[in-house]
Protein backbone atom coordinates (compact mmCIF):
# COMPACT_ATOMS: atom_id res chain seq x y z
CA UNK A 1 0.00 0.00 0.00
CA UNK A 2 2.95 2.29 0.95
CA UNK A 3 5.10 0.68 -1.73
CA UNK A 4 2.37 1.80 -4.50
CA UNK A 5 2.14 5.44 -3.21
CA UNK A 6 5.71 6.22 -2.51
CA UNK A 7 5.94 4.30 -6.81
CA UNK A 8 3.02 6.07 -7.82
CA UNK A 9 3.73 9.88 -6.77
CA UNK A 10 7.01 10.46 -8.81
CA UNK A 11 5.17 10.66 -11.90
CA UNK A 12 2.27 12.64 -11.05
CA UNK A 13 1.52 14.18 -7.44
CA UNK A 14 5.59 15.02 -7.01
CA UNK A 15 6.81 15.06 -10.68
CA UNK A 16 10.35 16.15 -10.36
CA UNK A 17 10.73 18.12 -13.18
CA UNK A 18 6.88 19.96 -13.58
CA UNK A 19 6.07 20.25 -9.96
CA UNK A 20 9.24 19.57 -7.82
CA UNK A 21 11.55 21.59 -10.54
CA UNK A 22 14.72 19.08 -9.86
CA UNK A 23 16.90 18.55 -12.37
CA UNK A 24 16.40 21.36 -14.75
CA UNK A 25 20.13 21.74 -16.51
CA UNK A 26 19.70 17.78 -17.82
CA UNK A 27 15.95 18.58 -18.80
CA UNK A 28 16.95 22.11 -20.76
CA UNK A 29 20.47 20.18 -22.28
CA UNK A 30 19.17 16.88 -23.18
CA UNK A 31 15.67 16.95 -24.47
CA UNK A 32 16.30 17.55 -28.21
CA UNK A 33 15.07 14.27 -29.35
CA UNK A 34 12.88 11.37 -27.87
CA UNK A 35 15.70 9.17 -27.74
CA UNK A 36 18.01 11.22 -25.72
CA UNK A 37 15.21 11.73 -23.23
CA UNK A 38 14.57 7.71 -22.87
CA UNK A 39 18.57 7.21 -22.24
CA UNK A 40 18.66 10.08 -19.70
CA UNK A 41 15.73 8.82 -17.91
CA UNK A 42 16.86 5.06 -17.62
CA UNK A 43 20.56 5.78 -16.72
CA UNK A 44 19.34 8.50 -14.25
CA UNK A 45 16.86 6.01 -12.93
CA UNK A 46 19.29 3.51 -12.65
CA UNK A 47 21.70 5.55 -10.63
CA UNK A 48 18.85 6.89 -8.34
CA UNK A 49 17.78 3.32 -7.32
CA UNK A 50 21.56 2.64 -6.42
CA UNK A 51 22.31 5.71 -4.44
CA UNK A 52 18.79 5.32 -2.32
CA UNK A 53 19.30 2.12 -1.56
CA UNK A 54 23.34 2.92 -0.33
CA UNK A 55 21.78 6.08 1.31
CA UNK A 56 19.23 4.35 3.10
CA UNK A 57 21.21 1.87 4.43
CA UNK A 58 24.12 4.26 5.77
CA UNK A 59 21.49 6.84 7.44
CA UNK A 60 22.04 5.99 10.46
CA UNK A 61 25.65 6.00 10.68
CA UNK A 62 26.13 9.08 8.89
CA UNK A 63 26.37 12.16 11.43
CA UNK A 64 24.11 15.53 10.34
CA UNK A 65 27.03 17.62 9.57
CA UNK A 66 28.66 15.85 7.24
CA UNK A 67 26.15 13.44 5.49
CA UNK A 68 25.52 15.96 2.66
CA UNK A 69 29.56 15.18 1.63
CA UNK A 70 29.15 11.81 2.06
CA UNK A 71 26.03 11.64 -0.55
CA UNK A 72 27.75 13.40 -2.84
CA UNK A 73 30.85 10.87 -2.35
CA UNK A 74 28.56 7.45 -2.88
CA UNK A 75 26.43 9.34 -5.53
CA UNK A 76 29.46 10.40 -7.71
CA UNK A 77 31.11 6.88 -7.25
CA UNK A 78 27.76 5.31 -8.55
CA UNK A 79 28.01 7.36 -11.52
CA UNK A 80 31.92 6.57 -11.73
CA UNK A 81 31.00 2.83 -11.36
CA UNK A 82 27.95 2.74 -14.15
CA UNK A 83 30.31 4.88 -16.23
CA UNK A 84 33.42 2.65 -16.69
CA UNK A 85 31.18 -0.59 -16.81
CA UNK A 86 29.76 0.53 -19.61
CA UNK A 87 32.24 1.47 -21.07
CA UNK A 88 34.00 -2.26 -20.93
CA UNK A 89 30.95 -4.13 -21.30
CA UNK A 90 28.20 -2.49 -23.71
CA UNK A 91 29.98 0.47 -25.99
CA UNK A 92 27.06 0.85 -28.04
CA UNK A 93 24.77 2.14 -25.03
CA UNK A 94 27.97 3.69 -24.14
CA UNK A 95 27.81 5.84 -26.99
CA UNK A 96 24.32 6.45 -27.27
CA UNK A 97 24.58 7.70 -23.14
CA UNK A 98 28.18 8.62 -23.11
CA UNK A 99 27.69 12.42 -22.85
CA UNK A 100 25.03 11.43 -20.08
CA UNK A 101 26.76 9.94 -17.81
CA UNK A 102 28.95 12.48 -16.11
CA UNK A 103 25.89 14.67 -16.18
CA UNK A 104 23.94 12.32 -13.81
CA UNK A 105 26.33 13.30 -11.08
CA UNK A 106 25.51 17.25 -10.92
CA UNK A 107 21.86 15.94 -11.28
CA UNK A 108 19.90 17.24 -8.45
CA UNK A 109 17.13 14.72 -8.02
CA UNK A 110 19.58 12.34 -7.18
CA UNK A 111 20.75 14.35 -4.18
CA UNK A 112 17.54 16.31 -3.89
CA UNK A 113 15.99 12.67 -3.03
CA UNK A 114 18.86 11.49 -1.01
CA UNK A 115 18.13 14.28 1.33
CA UNK A 116 14.21 14.57 1.18
CA UNK A 117 13.74 10.69 1.06
CA UNK A 118 16.10 7.83 1.25
CA UNK A 119 17.81 9.74 4.46
CA UNK A 120 14.62 9.44 6.45
CA UNK A 121 13.05 6.37 5.13
CA UNK A 122 13.28 2.60 4.90
CA UNK A 123 15.43 0.87 1.95
CA UNK A 124 12.28 -0.60 0.77
CA UNK A 125 10.41 2.57 0.65
CA UNK A 126 13.75 4.36 -0.77
CA UNK A 127 13.52 2.08 -3.67
CA UNK A 128 9.72 2.84 -4.74
CA UNK A 129 10.20 6.29 -4.59
CA UNK A 130 13.70 5.62 -7.08
CA UNK A 131 11.74 4.01 -9.42
CA UNK A 132 9.29 6.94 -9.27
CA UNK A 133 11.39 9.71 -9.46
CA UNK A 134 12.61 8.26 -12.27
CA UNK A 135 10.12 7.12 -14.12
CA UNK A 136 8.70 10.49 -13.68
CA UNK A 137 11.81 12.07 -14.73
CA UNK A 138 11.77 9.40 -18.09
CA UNK A 139 7.83 10.47 -18.38
CA UNK A 140 8.55 14.01 -18.43
CA UNK A 141 12.32 14.21 -21.03
CA UNK A 142 10.13 11.95 -23.17
CA UNK A 143 7.39 14.20 -23.20
CA UNK A 144 9.99 16.98 -23.93
CA UNK A 145 11.82 15.49 -26.38
CA UNK A 146 8.86 14.50 -28.22
CA UNK A 147 7.39 17.71 -28.87
CA UNK A 148 10.58 19.34 -29.70
CA UNK A 149 11.93 16.59 -32.36
CA UNK A 150 8.40 16.88 -33.88
CA UNK A 151 8.51 19.94 -34.23
CA UNK A 152 12.00 20.87 -34.43
CA UNK A 153 13.17 17.89 -36.81
CA UNK A 154 9.64 16.39 -38.38
CA UNK A 155 10.71 13.41 -36.55
CA UNK A 156 9.85 10.95 -33.71
CA UNK A 157 13.14 8.52 -32.78
CA UNK A 158 14.82 9.67 -36.00
CA UNK A 159 12.13 8.26 -38.26
CA UNK A 160 10.60 11.34 -40.37
CA UNK A 161 6.78 12.04 -39.47
CA UNK A 162 5.89 14.80 -41.81
CA UNK A 163 6.04 14.53 -45.51
CA UNK A 164 8.70 16.19 -47.49
CA UNK A 165 7.52 19.40 -47.26
CA UNK A 166 7.23 20.33 -43.60
CA UNK A 167 9.84 23.17 -42.80
CA UNK A 168 10.92 22.05 -38.94
CA UNK A 169 10.62 24.94 -36.43
CA UNK A 170 14.11 25.23 -36.32
CA UNK A 171 14.07 27.30 -32.48
CA UNK A 172 12.53 24.09 -31.03
CA UNK A 173 15.63 22.04 -30.45
CA UNK A 174 17.78 24.79 -29.97
CA UNK A 175 17.90 26.25 -25.97
CA UNK A 176 14.83 28.90 -26.45
CA UNK A 177 12.56 26.01 -27.27
CA UNK A 178 13.49 24.01 -24.11
CA UNK A 179 12.30 27.05 -22.10
CA UNK A 180 9.35 27.18 -24.44
CA UNK A 181 8.07 23.50 -24.20
CA UNK A 182 8.78 23.29 -20.16
CA UNK A 183 7.34 26.36 -19.71
CA UNK A 184 3.91 25.53 -21.60
CA UNK A 185 3.65 21.79 -20.18
CA UNK A 186 4.83 22.94 -16.24
CA UNK A 187 1.21 25.42 -16.85
CA UNK A 188 -0.62 22.62 -18.26
CA UNK A 189 0.40 20.00 -15.09
CA UNK A 190 -0.29 22.64 -12.62
CA UNK A 191 -3.76 23.81 -14.35
CA UNK A 192 -4.45 19.98 -14.80
CA UNK A 193 -3.83 19.39 -10.85
CA UNK A 194 -5.36 22.50 -9.70
CA UNK A 195 -8.57 21.21 -11.97
CA UNK A 196 -8.74 17.86 -9.92
CA UNK A 197 -7.78 18.96 -6.77
CA UNK A 198 -10.47 18.35 -3.85
CA UNK A 199 -9.20 21.44 -1.30
CA UNK A 200 -11.38 24.59 -1.98
CA UNK A 201 -10.39 28.34 -0.84
CA UNK A 202 -13.02 30.38 0.68
CA UNK A 203 -12.67 33.75 0.30
CA UNK A 204 -15.34 36.41 1.98
CA UNK A 205 -15.60 39.45 0.10
CA UNK A 206 -17.25 42.57 2.15
CA UNK A 207 -17.82 45.55 -0.26
CA UNK A 208 -20.38 48.73 -0.21
CA UNK A 209 -22.01 46.35 2.73
CA UNK A 210 -22.67 43.64 0.31
CA UNK A 211 -21.09 40.44 0.98
CA UNK A 212 -20.02 37.77 -1.74
CA UNK A 213 -18.46 34.29 -0.76
CA UNK A 214 -16.01 33.19 -3.50
CA UNK A 215 -15.25 29.32 -3.79
CA UNK A 216 -11.81 28.26 -5.35
CA UNK A 217 -9.71 25.20 -6.07
CA UNK A 218 -6.28 24.99 -4.79
CA UNK B 1 37.16 18.13 19.90
CA UNK B 2 35.28 14.83 20.22
CA UNK B 3 33.04 15.95 17.56
CA UNK B 4 35.61 17.22 15.31
CA UNK B 5 37.19 13.85 15.15
CA UNK B 6 34.42 11.98 14.82
CA UNK B 7 33.40 13.54 11.54
CA UNK B 8 36.90 13.64 10.29
CA UNK B 9 36.65 10.10 10.59
CA UNK B 10 33.34 8.78 9.13
CA UNK B 11 34.15 11.35 6.28
CA UNK B 12 37.66 9.89 5.56
CA UNK B 13 36.74 6.23 5.59
CA UNK B 14 33.57 6.82 3.18
CA UNK B 15 36.17 8.79 0.93
CA UNK B 16 38.74 5.86 1.46
CA UNK B 17 35.86 3.50 0.79
CA UNK B 18 35.03 4.96 -1.92
CA UNK B 19 38.60 5.20 -3.33
CA UNK B 20 38.89 1.60 -3.01
CA UNK B 21 36.23 0.69 -4.48
CA UNK B 22 36.63 2.82 -7.52
CA UNK B 23 40.24 1.87 -7.83
CA UNK B 24 39.09 -1.79 -7.59
CA UNK B 25 36.50 -1.42 -11.01
CA UNK B 26 38.65 0.64 -12.62
CA UNK B 27 41.23 -2.45 -12.50
CA UNK B 28 38.63 -4.84 -13.50
CA UNK B 29 37.37 -3.07 -16.34
CA UNK B 30 40.50 -2.13 -17.69
CA UNK B 31 40.96 -5.12 -20.03
CA UNK B 32 37.51 -5.46 -21.25
CA UNK B 33 38.10 -1.50 -22.09
CA UNK B 34 41.05 -1.52 -24.07
CA UNK B 35 39.39 -4.58 -26.20
CA UNK B 36 36.67 -2.52 -26.86
CA UNK B 37 38.59 0.19 -27.84
CA UNK B 38 40.63 -1.78 -29.74
CA UNK B 39 37.58 -2.99 -31.60
CA UNK B 40 36.56 0.23 -32.26
CA UNK B 41 39.80 1.45 -33.69
CA UNK B 42 39.33 -2.09 -36.41
CA UNK B 43 36.07 -1.29 -36.93
CA UNK B 44 36.24 2.04 -37.66
CA UNK B 45 39.56 1.12 -40.16
CA UNK B 46 37.94 -1.56 -41.89
CA UNK B 47 35.26 0.87 -42.55
CA UNK B 48 37.38 4.01 -43.78
CA UNK B 49 39.65 1.56 -45.86
CA UNK B 50 39.73 -0.49 -48.92
CA UNK B 51 39.45 -4.22 -48.70
CA UNK B 52 42.97 -5.36 -47.08
CA UNK B 53 44.95 -8.65 -45.94
CA UNK B 54 47.12 -7.31 -43.56
CA UNK B 55 46.60 -5.89 -39.83
CA UNK B 56 46.76 -1.75 -40.08
CA UNK B 57 46.63 -1.48 -36.60
CA UNK B 58 50.42 -2.92 -36.35
CA UNK B 59 51.68 -1.83 -39.95
CA UNK B 60 51.36 1.39 -38.66
CA UNK B 61 53.94 5.03 -38.41
CA UNK B 62 53.98 7.27 -36.19
CA UNK B 63 55.01 10.76 -37.41
CA UNK B 64 53.98 13.90 -35.33
CA UNK B 65 51.67 12.03 -32.68
CA UNK B 66 49.83 10.88 -35.65
CA UNK B 67 49.62 7.27 -36.35
CA UNK B 68 49.01 6.25 -39.93
CA UNK B 69 47.32 2.68 -40.16
CA UNK B 70 48.90 1.21 -43.76
CA UNK B 71 46.03 -1.46 -45.85
CA UNK B 72 48.12 -3.66 -48.11
CA UNK B 73 46.37 -5.89 -50.33
CA UNK B 74 48.77 -8.33 -51.76
CA UNK B 75 52.15 -6.28 -50.07
CA UNK B 76 51.00 -3.41 -52.24
CA UNK B 77 49.63 -0.06 -50.00
CA UNK B 78 46.06 0.89 -51.29
CA UNK B 79 45.17 2.92 -48.30
CA UNK B 80 46.17 4.91 -45.52
CA UNK B 81 43.73 5.54 -42.60
CA UNK B 82 44.45 8.15 -40.13
CA UNK B 83 42.43 10.24 -37.62
CA UNK B 84 42.73 14.08 -37.71
CA UNK B 85 40.42 16.88 -35.41
CA UNK B 86 39.45 20.51 -35.00
CA UNK B 87 39.43 22.09 -31.59
CA UNK B 88 36.44 24.70 -33.83
CA UNK B 89 33.63 22.55 -32.83
CA UNK B 90 30.40 24.07 -31.26
CA UNK B 91 30.91 22.09 -28.00
CA UNK B 92 34.72 20.59 -27.76
CA UNK B 93 37.07 19.17 -30.82
CA UNK B 94 35.31 16.94 -33.52
CA UNK B 95 37.73 13.86 -34.09
CA UNK B 96 37.32 12.42 -37.75
CA UNK B 97 38.91 9.15 -39.12
CA UNK B 98 40.00 9.69 -43.05
CA UNK B 99 40.55 6.22 -45.27
CA UNK B 100 42.67 7.89 -48.39
CA UNK B 101 44.35 6.27 -50.87
CA UNK B 102 48.11 6.72 -51.68
CA UNK B 103 47.87 9.59 -53.68
CA UNK B 104 45.87 11.60 -51.19
CA UNK B 105 42.43 11.19 -52.22
CA UNK B 106 39.46 10.88 -49.59
CA UNK B 107 38.05 7.02 -49.49
CA UNK B 108 35.96 7.99 -46.59
CA UNK B 109 35.89 9.68 -43.49
CA UNK B 110 33.75 8.75 -39.89
CA UNK B 111 33.13 10.83 -37.18
CA UNK B 112 34.81 9.22 -34.14
CA UNK B 113 34.04 12.03 -31.81
CA UNK B 114 31.88 14.97 -31.48
CA UNK B 115 30.22 16.90 -29.16
CA UNK B 116 27.57 19.00 -31.10
CA UNK B 117 24.58 20.34 -30.37
CA UNK B 118 21.86 16.88 -30.67
CA UNK B 119 19.84 17.31 -33.89
CA UNK B 120 22.05 20.17 -35.42
CA UNK B 121 25.32 20.08 -35.25
CA UNK B 122 25.26 16.09 -34.83
CA UNK B 123 24.04 16.05 -38.54
CA UNK B 124 28.05 15.67 -39.58
CA UNK B 125 27.68 12.24 -38.60
CA UNK B 126 24.91 11.45 -41.73
CA UNK B 127 25.49 10.05 -44.61
CA UNK B 128 24.60 12.80 -47.06
CA UNK B 129 27.43 14.82 -45.18
CA UNK B 130 30.10 12.14 -45.32
CA UNK B 131 29.41 11.31 -49.01
CA UNK B 132 30.23 14.79 -50.10
CA UNK B 133 34.18 14.05 -48.96
CA UNK B 134 34.65 11.41 -50.78
CA UNK B 135 36.80 11.33 -54.10
CA UNK B 136 37.94 14.53 -52.72
CA UNK B 137 41.45 15.68 -52.64
CA UNK B 138 43.36 19.05 -52.34
CA UNK B 139 43.41 19.47 -55.84
CA UNK B 140 39.78 19.00 -56.93
CA UNK B 141 38.23 20.92 -54.29
CA UNK B 142 37.93 24.41 -52.39
CA UNK B 143 38.33 23.55 -49.02
CA UNK B 144 35.66 25.65 -47.38
CA UNK B 145 31.70 25.22 -46.60
CA UNK B 146 29.87 27.06 -49.19
CA UNK B 147 29.11 30.27 -47.03
CA UNK B 148 33.04 30.33 -46.98
CA UNK B 149 33.25 30.16 -51.02
CA UNK B 150 33.93 26.30 -50.93
CA UNK B 151 32.71 23.15 -51.97
CA UNK B 152 31.20 21.80 -48.82
CA UNK B 153 27.09 21.85 -47.51
CA UNK B 154 26.60 23.73 -44.28
CA UNK B 155 23.70 22.52 -42.18
CA UNK B 156 21.34 25.36 -41.68
CA UNK B 157 21.23 26.80 -37.85
CA UNK B 158 24.78 25.09 -37.63
CA UNK B 159 27.39 25.76 -39.86
CA UNK B 160 30.19 25.78 -37.27
CA UNK B 161 30.63 22.12 -37.06
CA UNK B 162 30.40 21.22 -40.91
CA UNK B 163 33.06 23.95 -40.77
CA UNK B 164 35.23 21.96 -38.15
CA UNK B 165 35.43 19.04 -40.13
CA UNK B 166 36.13 20.51 -43.41
CA UNK B 167 39.04 22.02 -41.60
CA UNK B 168 39.89 18.88 -40.04
CA UNK B 169 39.98 16.96 -43.45
CA UNK B 170 41.91 19.58 -45.04
CA UNK B 171 44.34 19.90 -42.24
CA UNK B 172 44.43 16.17 -42.48
CA UNK B 173 45.08 15.99 -46.04
CA UNK B 174 47.61 18.46 -45.58
CA UNK B 175 50.06 16.51 -43.20
CA UNK B 176 50.09 13.45 -45.50
CA UNK B 177 50.61 15.31 -48.18
CA UNK B 178 53.97 16.97 -46.32
CA UNK B 179 54.95 13.60 -45.13
CA UNK B 180 53.93 11.65 -47.97
CA UNK B 181 57.45 9.83 -47.92
CA UNK B 182 58.09 8.70 -44.78
CA UNK B 183 54.35 7.21 -44.23
CA UNK B 184 54.83 5.07 -47.26
CA UNK B 185 58.36 4.12 -46.57
CA UNK B 186 59.49 3.04 -49.77
CA UNK B 187 56.85 0.32 -50.19
CA UNK B 188 54.96 -0.82 -53.09
CA UNK B 189 52.17 1.38 -54.15
CA UNK B 190 48.97 0.18 -55.92
CA UNK B 191 48.95 2.08 -59.02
Amino acid sequence: MSFNKELIKGIWKENPIFILVLGMCPTLAVSTSVINGVGMGIATTFVLICSNIAIALVRSYVPDQVRIPVYVVLIASFVTVVDLTMNGFFRGLYHALGIFIPLIVVNCIILGRAEAFASKNSVFLSIADAIGMGAGFTLALVMLGSIRELLGNGSLFGFPVFGGGYEPVLVMILPPGAFFTLGILTGVFSAVAKYRSKKWRKYVIQDLGKTTVVRERI
Amino acid sequence: MKEVIRLTVVLTVVCVLAGLSLSYVSDATEEARAYQDRLELLSSLNMVLPEHDNEPDSDAVIIDDVTYYISKKDGKINGIAFATSSDKGYSGAIRVMMGITPEGEIITIKILEQKETPGLGTKITEDWFIDQYKGKSLNNARWAVKKDGGDFEQISGATISPRAVTVAVRTGLEAYEKNKQEILGGGDVVQ
